[in-house]
C-alpha cells in the first residue's frame, strides 16, 4: 500500500540531491533584477507579465573553485553589504592592477586577493566605485549565456572597457 | 551485464550527490593547522567539524569560531574567532605590544571582525580589515581529533 509512495519519495529525494549538486558544482540560472548591467542584461519588472520580459541567464560555477576568472567577464557575486543578495557585475580588474575610477581622477591599486567589479550602466550601478575592491572569494560564478527572452538568446561576451585598467602580470 | 554496471554507476553517483549535499549544506570536516588560534586550537593540527546552518541563516554570534575564505587569497581557508558583527564598534590594538595605540573601528553592514586568539601570531582583520559575511564557510562546533582533546565549542 505504502510501497508506491515510498518509491516516489526515494526517487524524489535522489532527484533533489542531483539537482542541488548540479546547481552547486556546474551552474545555475538567474533572473536579472535591476538596471545596473544595461544594455548587456535587461531586468524583469515586479508584476508577473513583465517578469517574463526580463533576461534569464545561465552562470557556470566550474571555474569557481580555482577562481579562474578573466578581466571583462560578467560574474555573479555575493553582495559585500548583504550576504543574502547576489549581484551581477563585470569584473574589471584583478589583484595588482591599477584601475581608474570612471568620472573622477582617482586611481586605485587592487590589493592582494581582491578584484574590482562594475556594472555596465554606470549611472545606476552600486559596485566597486561605492564599496571599493572586493575579495575574490565573493565571486560565485561566471555568466555565460542568456537563455530568455528568445530574441535575446546569445553569449554574454567578455568585454573590457578601454583605458580604465593598467594590468600587471600577477594572475 | 551492462545494466549491472549502469545500476552500480547510478548508485555511486547518487552517493556522491548525497555526500556533496551534506558537505556543502549541512556540515564539513576540516583539518586546521596553524598557531593563530593558540591555545584554543593546537598549532600542530586539529580535525574540526563545522556546521553550515548558522552561517546560512545568519546566526553567527560574537565569540564563535568560524572558518572563512581568506580575503587575501580565496583559495585559502582561515580559522578565526568573530569578535564583532555589523553595527558594533570595537577597540582594536593594531600591534599587541603597543597598548596605547588603540583605535575604534565601526563594523560596516554585511561584515564581521575576525581575530585569532593568539594576537602575536595571527594575521586577521587587524591587517586586512572587516571581512564580508558572505566569505564565512561554517561555524566550528566540535574538535574530533586528537581524540584526547575532544571538545564542543
Amino acid at each position: 500500500m505504502a510501497e508506491p509512495l515510498w518509491f516516489l519519495a526515494k526517487r524524489s529525494a535522489a532527484a533533489a540531491m542531483i539537482c542541488i549538486t548540479f546547481t552547486d558544482i556546474v551552474g545555475n540560472f538567474a533572473t536579472i533584477q535591476g538596471n545596473s548591467m544595461q544594455p548587456t542584461l535587461q531586468q524583469g519588472h515586479k508584476d508577473f507579465i513583465s517578469l517574463l520580459k526580463g533576461d534569464v541567464v545561465f552562470y557556470e560555477k566550474i571555474s569557481a573553485p580555482a577562481y579562474k576568472y578573466c578581466r571583462g567577464d560578467v560574474v555573479v557575486l555575493r553582495s559585500p553589504t548583504d550576504p543574502d543578495q547576489l549581484m551581477v557585475k563585470r569584473l574589471i580588474a584583478m589583484q595588482g592592477d591599477w584601475v581608474n575610477v570612471p568620472g573622477s581622477h582617482e586611481i586605485h591599486q587592487i590589493p592582494k586577493g581582491r578584484c574590482w567589479v562594475e556594472g555596465d550602466n554606470g549611472n545606476l550601478s552600486l559596485d566597486s566605485r561605492n564599496f571599493g575592491p572586493i575579495p575574490l572569494g565573493l565571486v560565485k560564478g561566471r555568466v555565460t549565456i542568456k537563455v530568455w527572452p528568445p530574441h535575446r538568446i546569445g553569449r554574454v561576451e567578455r568585454v573590457l572597457p578601454e583605458g580604465q585598467v593598467m594590468f600587471t602580470d600577477i594572475t | 551485464m551492462f545494466s549491472d554496471i549502469a545500476r552500480k554507476f547510478c548508485q555511486v553517483f547518487n552517493l556522491f550527490c548525497c555526500v556533496h549535499v551534506f558537505h556543502a549544506h549541512v556540515g564539513q570536516l576540516h583539518y586546521v593547522v596553524g598557531p593563530s588560534m593558540f591555545p584554543t586550537l593546537n598549532a600542530t593540527g586539529d580535525l574540526l567539524f563545522l556546521e553550515r546552518f548558522s552561517v546560512r541563516f545568519q546566526k553567527v554570534n560574537v565569540g564563535d569560531i568560524v572558518v572563512a575564505c581568506s580575503p587575501e587569497n580565496p583559495r585559502v581557508l582561515i580559522c578565526k574567532r568573530v569578535l564583532a558583527v555589523e553595527g558594533d564598534s570595537i577597540s582594536v590594538l593594531p600591534e599587541p605590544y603597543a597598548q596605547d595605540a588603540a583605535k575604534n573601528v565601526l563594523i560596516p553592514k554585511g561584515h564581521v571582525w575576525l581575530q585569532g586568539d593568539d594576537p602575536y601570531k595571527s594575521r586577521d582583520s587587524r591587517h586586512y580589515g572587516p571581512v564580508p559575511y558572505a566569505l564565512l564557510q561554517g561555524k566550528v562546533q566540535l574538535r574530533i581529533w586528537p581524540p584526547h582533546s575532544w571538545k564542543k565549542f
